[in-house]
């Protein structure tokens, strides 16, 4: 998909996806045939650069035909390089700029308190993200209107664009800042999809604050010559690179 | 004296809180989110009405707007409600992809706008907005000129399906709506009826403009006063007639000269019917302190400097020699 378009940012897709696949056939109560029910839960791609990762979580989650994948990023495609909620079913909130996804979600699951609906909303941001100060606005709130209804996933890849998270501005302690901000940090493996689902389990079950999975991953998990470079944030393989990471991909390094 | 200075002058926010309570008696969908702006916003009784559906989010405007998207997300009829000044340039990244991006049954009320807050200095000042606002797609900008209107608009809004700016004041303008009027979005209004020059205006400038518009009667010059509250979408018509009839345009605007209500009616103007137009409003500097009344004064917005300015302009007109 990515090299079919040219672009994309295929290490935070590879950092993610396993925590988009364990939400959507696991987790996420939505309908691909209804995909604006009332009562759907809601999720947020917060790291709208991701929006590879969710587009074919979509497409076989039935949102999207499986074909139109292939048009990402293309002349006129509704697949642009960040989700577009009003073209692409299953999409709530447009993102690309980061540091929106949090408070969104805040307005959204205590618009969910404030009608008495027992839908719950999640929401993913990336690790670098969360030096944009919007999302500690947020998750003051979110622990103020005590939304316990609420999950934010952490994709904590520890690299961003340019960087490793902690050479650029760094985040740690990241989860005693949560806590400290109020809410219930659960840490989970975020390649490991038993983890990923006793994260949300426990999330479901936490009362009176909102949880935040912090998901440890890495970037571009799942290739040996990609994960943990930073050169891959958005770097466009090969076609000799795309054959020998789709064969790591299926089978597993050699 | 002004005609409009012997009358009495009205706060708009109070005719702003007031419907904002009908709305919410009759919809129970309806909401108020603000930033710790609950008495600026003259949100007390709606507070004290129903406290669960005033959801004030502390000093944090870009958290406000991204909440208040996420409210209209799941089904809720946001009303956010925070001093224009910082509703719009601390969260316009909020204001466009949270809100007009994506769509979202968002209603920001600035309040205060302008230079409303004149002793305050400019940092308070809000007068970069309209150009702000009115540049993002699908964002409706309305700034009503007094009570029945701002009772009108802020019904319109909420019966409106989609992103919505309202830019209220806190400065009295006395009440000048006709009888009967009918507030519609995107529709201007004539308040007054003229053949030598046209002056648009909306908000706390409308009532200048139509002391002006006697002023210049006097003279034997006939004014058209527009009140032109919807700043997008733009009554195109109403501006091309105006310049079709009169030959000549004056804006006025609590405003930067720039980007504002003159330069979106001066779009329409080169397009489709140029004739000579003075625009009217903060010219291009940060005001100093004052209070909004001195500053429009000294900006060339009392009656007389606005009847100065559409003299000038019928002058202009007239002596211009056909090419």
């Amino acid at each position: 998909m990515v090299n079919e378009a040219g672009a994309g940012h295929l290490g935070s897709e590879l950092s993610c996806v396993d925590l988009l696949v364990a939400l959507y056939f696991g987790e996420l109560r939505v309908d691909p045939t209804d995909p604006m029910a009332p009562g759907r839960d809601r999720f947020v791609l917060s790291k709208g650069h991701a929006a590879g990762a969710l587009y074919v979580t979509l497409a076989e989650a039935g949102f999207l035909e499986p074909d139109e994948v292939s048009t990402f990023m293309r002349a006129g495609s509704r697949l642009s390089g960040h989700p577009d909620r009003k073209a692409v079913p299953g999409v709530e909130t447009n993102t690309g700029p980061l540091g929106h996804g949090l408070p969104v979600a805040v307005g959204m699951a205590k618009a969910a308190r404030l009608r008495g609906e027992d839908w719950r909303t999640y929401v993913l941001t990336g690790d670098g993200e969360l030096q944009e100060g919007s999302n500690w606005e947020a998750g003051m709130a979110a622990a103020q209107f005590r939304l316990d209804n609420l999950t934010l996933l952490i994709d904590h890849n520890r690299f961003q664009q340019g960087a490793p998270v902690a050479e650029t501005n760094d985040l740690a302690p990241l989860a005693d800042k949560w806590r400290a901000f109020g809410w219930h940090v659960v840490d989970i493996d975020g390649h490991d999809f038993d983890s990923i689902h006793a994260g949300l389990d426990v999330a479901r079950a936490t009362s009176d604050r909102p949880t935040c999975l912090m998901a440890h991953t890495n970037k571009a998990e799942g290739v040996s010559f990609m994960r943990d470079r930073v050169a891959w944030h958005h770097r466009v393989p090969t076609e000799e690179e795309y054959v020998r990471a789709r064969a790591e991909l299926t089978e597993g390094p050699s | 004296m002004s005609p409009a200075t012997q009358r009495a002058l009205h706060d708009c926010r109070g005719a702003f809180a007031e419907t904002l309570v009908e709305l919410a008696e009759a919809n129970p969908d309806v909401v108020a989110v603000c930033n710790d702006s609950v008495g600026s916003s003259k949100l007390e009784g709606f507070k004290e009405r129903w406290p669960e559906r005033l959801v004030n989010v502390g000093i944090a405007e870009q958290n406000l707007v991204g909440v208040a998207a996420g409210l209209a997300n799941g089904g809720l009829l946001p009303f956010v409600c925070a001093a224009a000044c910082f509703l719009t340039a601390r969260a316009l990244e909020q204001i466009k992809t949270d809100v007009a991006y994506s769509d979202t049954n968002v209603k920001l009320c600035g309040i205060s706008s302008g230079m409303a807050y004149g002793e305050l200095g400019a940092t308070h000042h809000s007068t970069e907005d309209f150009g702000w606002t009115r540049v993002i797609p699908n964002l409706t900008v309305i700034a009503p000129a007094d009570r029945e209107e701002t009772r009108q608009a802020v019904r319109a809004a909420a019966a409106h399906r989609g992103p919505v700016y309202l830019r209220l004041s806190r400065m009295g303008v006395p009440d000048i709506m006709p009888d009967g009027y009918r507030f519609a979005i995107g529709r201007a209004v004539r308040l007054h009826e003229g053949r030598d020059v046209s002056i648009i205006a909306n908000g706390t400038l409308t009532h200048r403009a139509l002391d002006a518009a006697e002023l210049l009667a006097r003279e034997g010059i006939q004014a058209r006063v527009i009140n032109m509250a919807t700043v997008k979408p733009l009554d195109e018509d109403a501006i091309v007639a105006a310049a079709r009839d009169t030959g000549a345009i004056v804006t006025l605007e609590e405003h930067q000269v720039h980007g504002g209500l003159g330069s979106a009616v001066a779009e329409v103007v080169v397009s489709h019917e140029p004739v000579p137009m003075t625009i009217l409003g903060v010219p291009g500097i940060f005001a100093p302190t004052g209070s909004a009344s001195w500053l429009l004064d000294r900006f060339g917005m009392s009656a007389q400097g606005i009847a100065a300015s559409a003299r000038e302009l019928v002058h202009r007109k007239r002596t211009k020699v056909a090419p």
